[in-house]
């Protein structure tokens, strides 16, 4: 009862420490606005964790069902060889190789039929229908196909982040508005010299949207295949069998190290985002 | 761009994709014949003979879409409804899993979105964990969920509905602040000057002017609630629905099997998004907007 009881104090305390903290007047000082926007959101992770811990605890809730986040911890420091094996095997070798390939390949075919309208009007369709696709289900074809190790991984991942690049690159490269074209047209300028100096950055809002949405799916797709077959290592693997083995702490630290990957890998593409379309009024800050 | 049909360039491609589609079963799947010439050591197939017999495999590397035709077909129109070998079954249970999470997750990201447009602290804090939370690769865990949900007692529908509602509350909520905060200043102004209040303010301002982007997000939400229910059913042990029906083909190297399957997961698809599509143009008409013209 005490740990429920102190679980809900805490709650109240976080909740009302944040609601004082938004309405905070900064003023001009940007280093305290800056520290309220990043510790308001970590409160209220913080709130969501200690609320964790501590209500497992107060009822008494069996570890298999749900283990407390000490717990999860405590397993993430003694496993670190094996996560780290599932990570390279998954992460370093499935996820990264098939990005690359699959972001890669949209983006040069978004650039070959960028010539000819005729192949864009009848491909946009097709690609945005593919986008809603459960993809994910050429995962058992893809492992009959290539085998149980990463490659059969990879190459979902490919085909899953293909089409959004191919869709977002083809959007992006219609950006660029007519007078900026017309402008490049009057400098004699080349097709190369144009999309160089001109769609290409127009079109990298687009194209930096669909590498942050394929980071997420490269990941997803690569673990979901693994469940279809693996050699044994990899998280994929890991999870479903610890499932079976009801060793619940171990999949919740598969899923920690996943989330870390996962945000990590997204805000790699956001950074770089931000250093490449620094002209772009989202990122844009300056004084409002 | 010029504005020209779209149909005949589409249907040109979706011919080119079939008949690539066919010259790849053929090249994919005539070592296995070639295989079994040498063993019965009779002399190599001739071209249209291997045509023939690499489109009539049982477990083609790479089925015809001919192949893939007539299986739906068998599993569909020609057995009953009822029958656990019938598709229309096992799509049947996939769709009411996806449209239970469908519902949950657009009622929990529509809820969400208000109080993040009506509260800063909300605003503050629980946007940068929603957008965490979907770094959390949920399908992965989908198995650990249903399992663990299955040891405590909930078993059924709901667990899978519970990863599609994972999975379509985000495009909801993303939209739906976008869509609470779009009307601009001088509409909120206006809306002062008539001293509003704050729900008068939401449901005659507000609500309406989030629509084109609760159906756009919404058009998202349904096709990827639909991955969260296929994937939600391979844990279970392969029982029922298309997911169960992939994992028993690949158990069993039923490629035929495993094809139609997702030729009847794309369908869904396509019908339910199609479905929102329609919903979106009938709202936008009843409210006396121009489909597309707030949000192009």
């Amino acid at each position: 009862m005490t740990w429920l009881i102190a679980a809900l104090v805490f709650w109240i305390t976080a909740w009302w420490l944040n609601q004082r903290l938004v309405a905070v007047d900064t003023g001009s000082n940007m280093v305290m606005k800056r520290g309220i926007n990043l510790l308001v959101p970590f409160l209220f992770g913080l709130t969501i964790f200690v609320i964790w811990e501590f209500v497992v605890r107060g009822l008494q809730v069996p570890s298999v069902l749900l283990p407390p986040p000490s717990m999860i911890w405590e397993r993430i420091t003694n496993s670190l060889p094996i996560l780290w094996a599932d990570f390279r095997q998954t992460f370093l070798k499935a996820v990264l190789a098939g990005y690359v390939l699959g972001c890669g390949s949209g983006f040069l075919v978004a650039l070959l039929i960028d010539r000819s309208p005729f192949l864009q009007r009848g491909l946009l369709p097709l690609g945005n229908f593919v986008s809603a696709l459960p993809i994910i289900g050429v995962a058992p074809i893809m492992v009959m196909w290539f085998g149980f190790d990463w490659q059969s991984k990879a190459a979902v991942v490919v085909i899953m982040t293909f089409f959004p690049m191919l869709v977002n690159t083809v959007e992006g490269l219609a950006a660029a508005g007519n007078m900026e074209r017309d402008l490049m047209r009057t400098y004699a300028s080349s097709w190369w010299q144009t999309l160089l100096k001109l769609r290409l950055p127009a079109a990298a809002p687009f194209i930096f949207n669909a590498l942050k949405i394929n980071s997420t799916l490269a990941l997803i797709g690569a673990i979901v295949a693994e469940f279809f077959g693996t050699p044994i290592v990899g998280m994929g693997f890991r999870i479903s069998t610890e499932v079976g083995r009801m060793n619940i702490d171990m999949v919740w630290a598969e899923i920690a190290v996943a989330a870390l990957a996962g945000s990590a890998f997204y805000g790699l593409v956001a950074l770089v985002e931000r250093a490449v379309t620094f002209w772009h009024p989202s990122v844009r800050t300056g004084t409002r | 761009m010029t504005r020209k049909g779209k149909t005949i360039p589409v249907l040109t491609i979706v011919a080119a994709i079939v008949m690539l589609w066919y010259i790849g079963s053929v090249w994919m799947n005539a070592p296995f014949e070639y295989d079994q010439a040498e063993r019965l050591s009779k002399p190599a197939p001739a071209f249209g003979e291997l045509v023939t017999k690499t489109m009539a495999q049982e477990r083609p590397v790479l089925p015809a879409p001919h192949q893939v035709l007539t299986e739906i077909y068998e599993t569909t129109v020609l057995k009953k409804i009822t029958s656990k070998r019938s598709l229309i079954y096992h799509a049947w249970i996939t769709l009411s899993a996806t449209l239970l999470g469908f519902v949950i997750g657009t009622a929990l990201g529509i809820a969400l979105a208000v109080g993040i447009v009506h509260n800063r602290a909300m605003d503050k804090s629980v946007m940068p964990w929603v957008i965490t939370s979907q770094t959390i690769p949920i399908l992965a865990i989908a198995p650990m969920i249903i399992v663990v949900l299955n040891a405590a007692g909930i078993s059924g529908l709901l667990p899978k509905a519970l990863i599609s509602t994972y999975l379509s509350f985000f495009p909801v909520v993303v939209g739906m602040v976008k869509g609470l905060r779009s009307p601009s200043m001088s509409e909120l102004d206006l809306m002062r000057t008539y001293n509003a209040s704050r729900a008068q303010t939401f449901w005659k301002l507000r609500w309406p002017s989030s629509m084109p982007y609760l159906f756009t997000s919404l058009k998202v939400a349904v096709a990827i609630s639909l991955v969260g229910a296929i994937v939600g059913e391979m844990p279970t042990g392969a029982v029922a629905g298309l997911g169960a029906r992939l994992l028993a083909g690949s158990y069993y190297g039923q490629t035929i099997q495993i094809w139609s399957a997702l030729f009847m997961a794309a369908a869904l698809a396509a019908v339910l998004v199609m479905l929102v599509g329609f919903a979106h143009a009938y709202v936008l008409r009843q409210m006396g907007q121009k489909p597309g013209g707030a949000l192009a």
